[in-house]
């Protein structure tokens, strides 16, 4: 697979000369790093030089969490990228209403990007004020279980169907020495875990009216108390974990040392860039296997008013090429996630991207926690989170206190 | 001195003029930069500022919720322990070494070197060196058990209670080498006839370091507090290298605090109220102290 993410990159350049006349340069950011997303980026880069013009990979390690500091600083400082990736949501909100962002509602008419985009909830979050300000580029769910099919063998136990199964099968995986669930250190990680719990365990109602509505008083019932149990049974099994990176986390899946991962299906890149296959080496659950329901996460472009006509020009270039039928399908095929136009041909998918697309097929979604919530409240759930998992003398009833506590402040 | 080659000039503002022309730029750096940034900042911790800066005060708001987050008070815990342990541990340390070294031993340049060596190597590379050193899959655990110690366990960046510790070694290992330059700078000023004189009246040798040199180093010792102390309220990227706060909050400091509210969360008046706190707290303990230290020189 490395080979053919090189390939792909090596034939981005070969193609350069061919429209080297009216070449722009333009500048992107992003945060596609792991070996799965590199291998998508490239085929985005493929489509945009394919216009006659140059992308330039402008690619920041360390997940959203690192680069969207450096992003806004450089936006907001006077030096702005051509085109950055933000997730969906509420990243951008400030720098949109600030002006600093491009309007696209001529080019979305033109190109009638309200009837390709599904579902209209994602568009709908790049409106600001009636205008579009963004493309979004695909859906990425988080309410993902992986398992690793060798490590449920190796204990002598069944793979679990849902979140239940796979608790009582804990103490079988950890007598065989593998550690039950892989929870990468970083602080979003166990934060999207939860909210992952709270839709999976509290169900669709209960997460709209507590990130949703942020209601403090739901939020505090004993709905929630319940998501609370779990997320304590759920740091108990992440015992051991000792990584960083969430990738190194599924990789720890891909291995057989961890018996699951909860992560959103960028998870699944990984497993593809491994050789794994769904079903055989590895279970996708998604919703636990408890409530079916996925997110309509994932990332969208912004573009950042430019001075420069050409660069202006070539935006809109960029911009058509991201929702192109055949970027959307060779681009979310390497990413695993899933393209934002429903009009796509889909053949390729593996089984856990054809579950993902039945579900979204059905209308089971719900918004993201990025567009429900500000990155102010996230990163006080972050806090909270990473220490409830890192440090067990925090009960959960306190954990729930603190919750509660946050979300009667949320704006 | 030009000064004193004119001492008949009545106008004290022309004094030094030289002097005074070519300190402009800085004192305007100083002032400008430094105290502008300063105020700036302190007015707009009293606003609701989210990413970008706008006016809109909000009373003391921001400073309740700073107070009443278990983050930031886990953060001030954090660099109270390490201020007093880094500050007790590398000046005694360094004091140690550089008192041994003073033994007229044989190739000091060389043991001098090694010690001095870490200081060249940034936070960065000093925390992701001790980052792998204390893993407890490949670091000193993971090597004493291959000795065979099979139970032997030693995982301080992974264990909550202990995790501060694991970064102030790392620290200690930093920075007393320096520590040590210093005080042997200071041991190699004093007169060689008042080791003479001690010896002369039989006084012991760790006496004559404690009652008589240590005194006499005074100004070695301020200094080496001040470089210490600026040294412990800036620490940030050194935590941000071996654990980036983990786990969970449990090695969070306050410069970690502002720059995660500031940037990723962001919500700059919360960023901006936490580090009013802490130019607070530096105010509290420098301003008595230097008042005391360079304001009475002056006077004596």
């Amino acid at each position: 697979m490395n080979i053919r993410s090189m390939a792909a990159v090596l034939a981005a350049t070969v193609m350069l000369p061919l429209g080297a006349a009216h070449a722009t340069d333009l500048e992107v950011t992003h945060w596609w790093t792991s070996g799965g997303e590199a291998a998508a980026v490239a085929e985005l880069a493929k489509a945009f030089n394919a216009t006659g013009n140059k992308w330039v990979d402008g690619a920041i390690a360390g997940s959203g969490g690192t680069a969207r500091p450096i992003m806004i600083s450089r936006i907001t400082g006077g030096d702005p990228m051509a085109a950055t990736q933000f997730n969906h949501g509420r990243q951008a909100e400030e720098l949109v209403q600030a002006g600093l962002m491009r309007d696209f509602t001529d080019l979305a008419k033109k190109e009638g990007w309200d009837k390709i985009v599904r579902p209209a909830g994602l568009l709908k979050s790049c409106t600001f004020e009636g205008k579009i300000y963004c493309v979004p580029l695909n859906i990425h769910s988080w309410q993902w279980l992986w398992l690793s099919n060798d490590a449920f063998k190796k204990a002598g136990v069944a793979v679990p169907k849902n979140w239940d199964e796979y608790v009582a099968a804990a103490p079988a995986l950890e007598k065989a020495g593998i550690v039950p669930l892989a929870v990468g250190g970083q602080a979003w990680q166990s934060t999207g875990l939860f909210a992952v719990l709270t839709v999976a365990i509290g169900g669709k109602d209960i997460y709209q009216k507590v990130y949703g509505d942020k209601d403090a008083k739901v939020a505090a019932g004993p709905e929630m108390a319940k998501v609370f149990k779990a997320a304590d049974d759920a740091r108990k099994m992440a015992k051991g974990t000792n990584v960083q990176d969430w990738n190194q986390a599924t990789n720890m899946v891909i291995t057989g040392k961890a018996g699951g991962q909860i992560m959103g299906d960028w998870a699944q890149g990984e497993f593809q860039l491994a050789g794994k296959k769904a079903g055989v080496d590895y279970t996708c659950l998604p919703g636990l296997g408890v409530n079916e329901v996925i997110s309509t996460a994932g990332d969208a472009f912004y573009f950042p008013v430019l001075k420069d006509a050409a660069k202006t020009k070539a935006q809109e270039a960029l911009a058509s090429s991201l929702l192109d039928a055949k970027t959307q399908v060779a681009f979310n095929l390497k990413k695993g996630s899933l393209p934002v136009r429903g009009d796509v041909d889909l053949a390729a998918a593996n089984d856990c991207m054809k579950k993902g697309l039945e579900i979204l097929a059905k209308g089971n979604v719900v918004t993201s926690t990025d567009q429900l919530i500000t990155q102010d409240t996230q990163k006080q759930l972050e806090d909270l989170m990473s220490q409830f998992f890192a440090n067990t003398s925090i009960t959960a009833e306190e954990a729930q206190k603190r919750f509660v506590a946050i979300f009667s402040k949320a704006g | 001195m030009a000064a004193h080659t004119q001492p008949g000039r009545p106008n004290q503002l022309f004094r030094n003029l030289n002097s005074k022309i070519a300190s402009i730029p800085m004192m305007l750096t100083a002032v400008v930069i430094f105290l502008g940034g300063t105020i700036w900042t302190v007015v707009y911790s009293f606003t609701n500022s989210k990413l970008l800066p706008r006016l809109s005060f909000v009373g003391l708001e921001q400073y309740e919720r700073l107070w009443d987050t278990p983050r930031w008070i886990v953060s001030i815990q954090n660099l109270a322990t390490y201020g007093c342990l880094s500050l007790i541990f590398s000046l005694t340390i360094g004091f140690l070494l550089a008192a041994l070294m003073d033994q007229k031993i044989r190739f000091e340049n060389t043991f001098r070197t090694i010690f001095l060596y870490p200081f060249a190597l940034s936070f960065i590379v000093t925390g992701l060196v001790w980052q792998w050193i204390l893993n407890p899959e490949f670091g000193v655990q993971s090597v004493v058990r291959s000795l065979g110690w099979t139970t032997f366990t030693f995982d301080p960046l992974y264990n909550s209670d202990i995790v501060i510790y694991g970064i102030l070694i790392a620290a200690l290992w930093q920075g007393t080498g320096l520590v040590m330059c210093l005080m042997l700078a200071g041991l190699r000023g004093i007169d060689e006839d008042i080791w003479k004189a001690a010896r002369v009246d039989g006084i012991p040798m760790w006496k004559t370091y404690l009652f008589i040199i240590i005194p006499m180093m005074r100004p070695v010792f301020v200094t080496t507090l001040v470089i210490i102390a600026s040294g412990i309220v800036r620490i940030y990227d050194l935590v941000v290298a071996q654990t980036s706060g983990g786990p969970g909050i449990a090695s969070d400091v306050p410069a970690k605090y502002v720059y995660d509210y500031m940037f990723f969360a962001q919500n700059l008046g919360q960023g901006f109220a936490a580090s009013t706190m802490m130019l607070l707290a530096v105010a509290i303990i420098i301003v008595p102290w230097a008042y005391l230290e360079f304001g009475g020189r002056k006077r004596g």
